[in-house]
């Protein structure tokens, strides 16, 4: 027998979609999701969802940029070939700061692309939703709201009802 | 996440002062649906291939197969071919490599700084103008590589990317050379980066309806670069904060990129290079030179695939009066550097200016302020704004004005600097000329392949701007005025 992943319930409406993820909250699921084709303002709060993580792996990268352009300037200029260019210092922060500064975007932007992805647990090439004969229209014009079977609160007919009251529609369950 | 801004009841004083009622325009135009959206873009990576886009492309890969001669004869003879020598050393290699780096600058100001002033209207011109920034960089980075001759001393040992020579001596970090290196090909790689960011959800939206039609092999390609993106909130959120960041730190970017292309000039001691009006005045030239390209590249589009739903009026508008803002401050620059050059009172500085306005080069310097300093004051009008296909002629000449430009700047000076012993004059060989005139076929083929196989706008941007797309219900169309203004009672 297939293992039930969750429930899928449709709406119609941005603001049908908001008020209904403010009540999910409000009943105390964790494990949900609501998928949209667009990033709906505000989703956030009502969701319940706290800030994004990837900015503490963007500055990580942009540190680590900085460090290694005036690190590998030094090095290089100063170091390892100690280059006389018109009586000037061998090392100047001053000089190395055009290339530091590139780095720190340069290394800033993976970090950030990366984090973003490894935050989101992505590439993920399948998952249960996809099979969901109703998702094509998830990244065209329909929302949609997913309860997970291995929520604590989750219970197949009591969350249906749930579903249905706050005004899910096409209510089905999806498989592993 | 802050609270929406409709969730504070507004001021109390507003009801007392009752401020005019200004409506907002709308950004997609007859009120346009999400499938609406979705239908149109997906439609046109969908369709068959239109006879049109065979024609172009052949002609574009025409075009572009005078660069790859042209550089191909540069490589197996020598640079030589080129027709700069003492003492101009420097001539349409730099000159192109600006113009199209410049270029590029429009496409990164459009996603990266309209995004943090909360420009909405940027949503529907940014895809294709950060492709237009990519392809810009990819014809500009022709010119560093190939100006070097035998090319591959470009990277070992670098001429231009960090490595030791024979006797393991390292780059010259003071050099702006070096700088510029770091600062282009950082702009090319986070502008891929950044653009593909933004085709994810576009991707997964292409891979479902391909899917959904059957359409297995192309559904796994797009699915492939999709990354299995499925639409969750928990995602959007990352992603957002992600695009912010990558908006955030592009827009130091792209001002650092073309103030370092100009340390190239400013840094040296040349009549007519050495000034310190360079970086903002070369910043705004790069802004105003992409805003022609983008008008230029988008108003055929618009036309192409009746996307004037999505590029309104209102979106022409905008464009035109960057342009105009832009156009006016290279103008100034214009005026300002002339008149530095007499009130800093050094012979040499006032002879270049005298000599780029009524010299040899004369018909270059008046060929730049027709196009770059009258051109865009047509744009005050409305009549002129709301007439695209004069529009688009007059961002041709923008295009031609910018060019001219850097020709100016890079030639005129070097060809008459401090000693008229060393005076000389430049022309361009048939090799030169040939290899730039290709890159517009360089760009067109890769342009050309944008529109046919990447969704040229990002639905997931354009739907979050319609006012369906509000959560609280406070569209025009359910309340004729936005939160910051007040009804008129």
């Amino acid at each position: 027998m297939k293992k039930t992943y969750g429930l899928i319930a449709a709406f119609d409406s941005t603001p049908a979609l908001y008020h209904a993820c403010e009540q999910v909250r409000d009943a105390g699921f964790k494990q949900w999701d609501a998928l949209t084709p667009f990033p709906v303002h505000g989703l956030d709060a009502a969701m319940g969802i706290k800030r994004s993580k990837v900015p503490r792996i963007s500055i990580c990268g942009g540190i680590a940029g900085f460090t290694t352009g005036m690190t590998f300037i030094w090095w290089a200029n100063s170091f390892e070939y100690p280059l006389v260019v018109g009586g000037k210092p061998y090392f100047s922060p001053m000089f190395a700061f055009p290339v530091s500064y590139e780095l720190t975007i340069l290394f800033t932007a993976f970090a950030t692309i990366i984090g973003m992805f490894v935050v989101n647990g992505l590439p993920m090439h399948y998952h249960p939703v996809q099979k969901a004969p109703q998702f094509v229209r998830a990244l065209d014009d329909r929302f949609f709201i997913v309860i997970e079977a291995n929520d604590p609160k989750f219970n197949a007919t009591e969350t249906r009802a749930l579903l249905a009251r706050i005004g899910g529609q096409d209510i089905a369950e999806l498989e592993e | 996440m802050a609270a929406h801004a409709s969730d504070h009841p507004a001021p109390a004083i507003l009801a007392e002062v009752k401020p005019a009622v200004i409506r907002r325009a709308e950004l997609v135009e007859h009120h346009r649906d999400f499938k609406w959206i979705t239908d149109k873009i997906c439609g046109i990576v969908e369709g068959t291939t239109p006879a049109w886009w065979w024609w172009c492309f052949s002609v574009a890969a025409f075009v572009a197969s005078f660069t790859v001669a042209g550089l191909i004869y540069l490589v197996s003879t020598g640079v030589g071919v080129w027709g700069h020598s003492n003492p101009v050393n420097w001539a349409w290699d730099i000159v192109n490599f600006v113009f199209w780096i410049g270029i590029g600058h429009a496409g990164t100001l459009i996603s990266a700084i309209l995004c943090l002033l909360r420009q909405k209207w940027r949503t529907s011109i940014n895809r294709a103008a950060e492709a237009m920034t990519i392809f810009a960089v990819v014809c500009a980075a022709i010119f560093p590589v190939f100006h070097v001759g035998r090319i591959w001393f470009a990277t070992w040992p670098g001429y231009l990317f960090p490595a030791p020579n024979a006797n393991g001596i390292w780059q010259n970090f003071r050099s702006p050379l070096e700088w510029d290196v770091f600062a282009v090909s950082t702009y090319g790689t986070v502008s891929v980066l950044f653009w593909y960011v933004g085709l994810i959800p576009d991707l997964g939206t292409l891979r479902d309806r391909f899917t959904a039609a059957g359409k297995l092999w192309r559904a796994r390609i797009y699915g492939f670069f999709s990354m299995g993106w499925r639409g969750s909130n928990r995602h959007w959120s990352n992603y957002e904060m992600a695009y912010l960041i990558l908006a955030g730190i592009s827009t130091p970017l792209v001002l650092s990129v073309h103030t370092i292309v100009s340390f190239d000039f400013a840094v040296s001691l040349l009549p007519g290079w050495h000034t310190t009006i360079f970086p903002p005045y070369f910043v705004a030239g790069a802004i105003f030179s992409g805003f022609g390209m983008v008008l230029t590249l988008m108003l055929p589009l618009r036309a192409i695939f009746r996307l004037e739903d999505l590029i309104t009026q209102y979106h022409i508008d905008c464009m035109c009066k960057i342009t105009l803002a832009t156009g006016t401050i290279v103008g100034y620059a214009y005026g300002m550097e002339f008149f530095i050059a007499w009130y800093g009172a050094n012979p040499y500085e006032g002879f270049a200016f005298i000599n780029r306005a009524f010299g040899h080069y004369s018909w270059a310097y008046w060929i730049m302020i027709t196009c770059n300093v009258i051109t865009p004051q047509f744009f005050w009008s409305k009549w002129v704004r709301e007439n695209t296909a004069l529009v688009w002629i007059l961002s041709i000449f923008v295009n031609v004005g910018m060019w001219f430009e850097r020709f100016v700047i890079i030639v005129t000076s070097l060809a008459r600097d401090f000693l008229p012993s060393s005076w000389g004059y430049y022309s361009p060989s048939i090799v030169e000329v040939f290899t730039f005139f290709g890159t517009f076929g360089v760009f067109g083929v890769l342009f050309l392949l944008f529109i046919r196989f990447v969704p040229i706008m990002p639905m997931s941007e354009v739907k979050a701007v319609i006012p369906a797309a509000d959560p609280h219900g406070h569209g025009p169309e359910t309340h004729p005025m936005r939160t910051e203004s007040v009804p008129n009672r």
